[in-house]
């Protein structure tokens, strides 16, 4: 077959499927990626962007269809011959030696000989001669846990470079990111591809793709629905590509109408069991009628104040309920009174703590309310009558299949979370507690569960979400606060704030700056490790 | 990733194993120049064709669906009580202790009395282990063997030093008096004509252990705490998000397990030697976890996998009573079932699933 483009593509991928048992989980995808361009892979969970990028790392070997590497037919049957080919790829989650130096990590299974010393040596020059060639800088000695998640990044993107990588393949990278963090990635991504690189960039987050990339292939369940030139298309049209019917990306709601004072947090702290201290003295209040957004970096705390809300973590310091005060201690407290003064909880890790996995969906939409005296029938649980609540209920979330039968771990992602707000939302709580609700959800269900938590605040409940996705924080909240080191660095009125406000308070700065923002976002991180490096110690 | 249907886990996966198991043992046999099909004979006619043999198969399959009940419940909770055996003795001191020092008008209130004897025993001996477990972090696994030694130092010192009948020479309880002693199967199946059950031990106690079975059944599948127990059993930190304390629900559990342990005693102690002597239990308690594996931890699963090794504990005596095939190869035999139905089982699963999968894929 004649090539019709003057230039070979880095990556030409033709008639890629795989399947897992039943499952396609790529049909027959053909992609071809320009040298010198970031091309966006979108989609969502499930889509089969992971798979197909490890099929295209050696993980994973393609039941059918050719790859091609600039130009040439190349069998990628392990991560060897994928280096080899000049692929690089940076996970989601890093591959670092945690105590080992930024210069041992990069040299961990390339080294020269059975001896350091020359292979450490030529990676110093090589480090210096990358970091000045794409801005790269970071100190080649320090250890990696001391680094911020930013800077460990880095040290994964060198990793792929020292290796000769021409084709870096980046998988969610900014998941966990300071805004200010990602802007600094994204120039990075910049430089490498005006210095010839070819980049593929992995992600969910449709105003990434738009900031960044040329070109953009969305995948939708295994297949690859469309590639088109990012300057030729909108976030809707891809939200629409992706989903398969049009989407509604802004949630659409009046303006709150707080009442009463419903949760008052004063003094909170809470210290973790290595010691370290997680919340560092909080105050908040949340009002019937009104969500209050937390945002911030995952690791800031805000976890922890979610736990003791919930009931399982125990704190100092005092919270009142209703005007009530609520025993912290943890000894005459957990997740049955918390529920019984009118919390509910959609936790941030539904499958850890939200649902138990091989439990039926009937059992888990009983979970945590399985004291209800309508769930019994003298001793015995009343199993019949939690079967029919089950079914309203799926059916009202729209939970598909709508099957009580059914154990939790057979519904996607989406439907698992349809299940525990459902749960939740339908006690009717006064306050709602919701970490990450749209974490690993499709679009579809993000915009209904976005609908649900809205329609609770306008029954006059009050909301607390937490969430590291600031678009999320800013289209749910009534008011916003942002939490940094244990600490809420400051709150806002998302209508007069932008992500470039919140992305500062986020990495503890409160002021703007008098030298580069970037500067002084990654001070503020690296003073947070060192501390809780020396909290460990 | 897709899965076999339930039912092919439950009904083949054992089958497999057991079929393998007796294919080893009858390469074993033949290694030392016995007929394995005669040998298999003799265990169905000696276990299972004369209504002796079944009172025999019965009796240790009680003495095994109490065992395989106690780790069953336990490993709803996630945890692996491996003290049965220490439990059982336990169990069987309660037992002993209510016959003998309590009078008793009815072997039915006797039986009443010392099932809560024995429950109540059983259960205080996993306590320690369980409260260890708790609030400490002690692993059961560790300290419910250990406590299987102390058990039976502690029945021993108890034998010798207070409950032997001064002037008798092995260590052993005085017999318990009448009005406790057991109806056997002989007693309740026997018409005047015909005499069933000659001989044999199985005891009304085989009822209970069958009312057991549908009380756990009961418990864990219809009931709140039962409920919680599997819930903490398969995520404690979802447990924790709902309000279900670990600390309570590890006691509990073990507590239920030990009580469960316990009332085998009341087929061996009561219903057989009607005395407490030592190791009555004969490692019952560690069958036990055998006969829970391949029950997949289900009551119904429990009962038929007790009668299974009830029946090759039967079979096996028989073997060794009328073949030159010595003991110890029984327990080779034994061996091989729990390994296979119990420790590999996973190497069985994977491949038939494989095979299930490949052929529903060619269907669809």
């Amino acid at each position: 077959m004649a090539r019709t483009g003057a230039v070979s593509a880095a990556i030409e991928l033709k008639g890629i499927s795989k399947a897992f048992g039943p499952v396609q989980a790529n049909k027959d995808i053909s992609i071809r990626v320009i040298p010198g361009t970031i091309h966006g892979i979108i989609g969502e969970n499930g889509a089969g962007k992971s798979t197909l990028m490890s099929i295209l790392y050696g993980f994973y070997k393609a039941d059918k269809g050719e790859i091609f590497i600039q130009g040439h037919k190349t069998q990628i049957p392990d991560s060897q011959a994928a280096i080899a080919a000049g692929i690089g790829m940076v996970f989601q989650h890093f591959k670092l030696v945690p105590n080992f130096t930024v210069l041992e990590n990069v040299i961990l299974g390339a080294e020269d000989g059975a001896l350091l010393k020359p292979s450490i040596a030529k990676a110093r020059k090589a480090l210096t001669d990358l970091a000045e060639e794409y801005e790269l800088k970071i100190d080649p000695d320090a250890v990696v846990e001391t680094l911020s998640v930013g800077h460990q990044q880095r040290v994964e993107i060198l990793k792929a470079l020292y290796r000769q990588a021409d084709i870096l393949i980046l998988d969610e990278p900014t998941g966990v990111l300071t805004p200010a963090e990602a802007d600094q990635l994204f120039r990075i991504l910049n430089r490498l591809r005006e210095e010839g690189k070819t980049i593929i960039l992995i992600t969910h987050k449709l105003r990434e793709i738009m900031d960044i990339t040329d070109t953009v292939s969305v995948m939708r369940r295994g297949e690859m629905t469309a590639t088109v030139k990012t300057s030729e298309t909108s976030p809707d049209q891809l939200a629409e590509l992706m989903v398969g019917r049009k989407v509604l990306l802004r949630v659409d709601k009046q303006p709150a109408q707080p009442g009463a004072p419903v949760l008052k947090i004063h003094d909170l702290r809470v210290v973790d069991k290595d010691g370290v201290e997680r919340v560092k003295g909080i105050d908040l209040e949340v009002r019937a009628g009104e969500i209050l957004g937390i945002a911030g970096v995952a690791g800031n705390g805000q976890s922890e104040l979610l736990e003791v809300l919930g009931g399982f973590r125990a704190a100092t310091g005092t919270i009142e309920m209703n005007g009530q005060p609520i025993d912290l201690t943890g000894k005459h407290s957990d997740g049955q009174s918390r529920r019984a003064r009118g919390i509910a909880h959609v936790p941030e890790d539904r499958q850890r703590e939200g649902l138990i996995m091989d439990f039926h969906a009937w059992e888990n939409v009983a979970f945590g309310y399985h004291h209800d005296p309508a769930y019994q029938s003298g001793p015995l649980m009343n199993n019949a009558a939690i079967k029919a609540d089950t079914e309203r209920k799926m059916e009202k979330f729209d939970v598909r299949p709508p099957n009580p039968m059914l154990t939790a771990k057979n519904f996607s992602g989406g439907n698992q979370q349809k299940i525990v707000v459902a749960r939740e939302i339908e006690r009717n709580p006064d306050l709602l507690l919701v970490g990450q609700p749209t974490r690993g959800v499709d679009i579809g269900a993000i915009e209904f569960i976005h609908q649900q938590i809205v329609s609770l605040r306008d029954a006059g409940k009050a909301v607390l979400l937490v969430s590291v996705e600031l678009d999320e924080i800013l289209s749910l909240s009534d008011r916003v606060a942002v939490m940094f080191d244990g600490h809420v660095m400051g709150e806002r009125d998302p209508k007069q704030t932008d992500e470039k406000e919140l992305g500062l308070l986020m990495a503890g700065i409160t002021e703007m700056p008098d030298k580069p923002i970037i500067e002084a976002v990654e001070e503020q991180l690296k003073a947070k490790q060192a501390r809780e490096a020396a909290q460990h110690g | 990733m897709d899965r076999m249907p339930a039912w092919a886990d439950a009904v083949l996966v054992p089958l497999f194993s057991l079929v393998l198991a007796a294919i080893l043992s009858a390469l074993v046999i033949i290694g030392i120049g016995e007929d394995p099909v005669a040998a298999f004979k003799l265990m169905v006619d000696g276990a299972l064709m004369r209504s002796s043999g079944w009172g025999y198969t019965l009796y240790y399959a009680t003495n095994f669906i109490f065992t395989g009940l106690a780790v069953a419940v336990a490993f709803h909770a996630r945890m692996f009580n491996i003290g049965g055996e220490g439990q059982a003795m336990i169990g069987g001191l309660g037992v002993a202790l209510v016959c003998l020092y309590l009078p008793w008008p009815h072997w039915t209130l006797a039986l009443l009395g010392s099932a809560a004897g024995a429950a109540l025993f059983g259960a205080l001996w996993a306590l320690i282990p369980a409260y260890l477990q708790a609030k400490r972090g002690s692993h059961i696994v560790i300290t419910t063997i250990m406590f299987n030694f102390i058990a039976a130092a502690l029945l021993n010192y108890i034998l010798v030093n207070l409950l032997r009948p001064p002037g008798a020479m092995d260590p052993a309880s005085a017999n318990f008096p009448e009005a406790t002693h057991l109806p056997t199967f002989r007693d309740m199946f026997s018409t005047a004509d015909t005499i069933l059950f000659r001989g044999a031990p199985a005891n009304v106690t085989f009822f209970i252990a069958v009312l057991a079975c549908v009380l756990v059944w009961l418990l864990m599948w219809r009931t709140r705490l039962g409920y919680e127990i599997r819930a903490f059993g398969h995520s404690e930190s979802a447990a924790k998000y709902a309000g279900i304390a670990p600390v309570r629900i590890t006691v509990v559990a073990m507590l239920i397990s030990g009580a469960l342990a316990g009332l085998m005693a009341l087929n061996t102690t009561q219903g057989e030697s009607e005395r407490l002597i030592l190791n009555a239990t004969e490692g019952a308690g560690f069958i036990g976890i055998a006969v829970a594996l391949m029950g997949r931890s289900h009551p119904v699963g429990v009962f038929l996998a007790a009668i299974l090794f009830g029946f090759l504990y039967q079979g096996g005596a028989e073997l060794a009573l009328w073949t030159n095939i010595p003991r110890e190869l029984i327990v080779v035999i034994q061996a091989l079932v729990i390994l296979f139905t119990g420790a590999l089982d996973n190497m069985v699963r994977m491949p038939l699933e494989r095979l299930f999968l490949a052929f529903r894929r060619k269907e669809g």
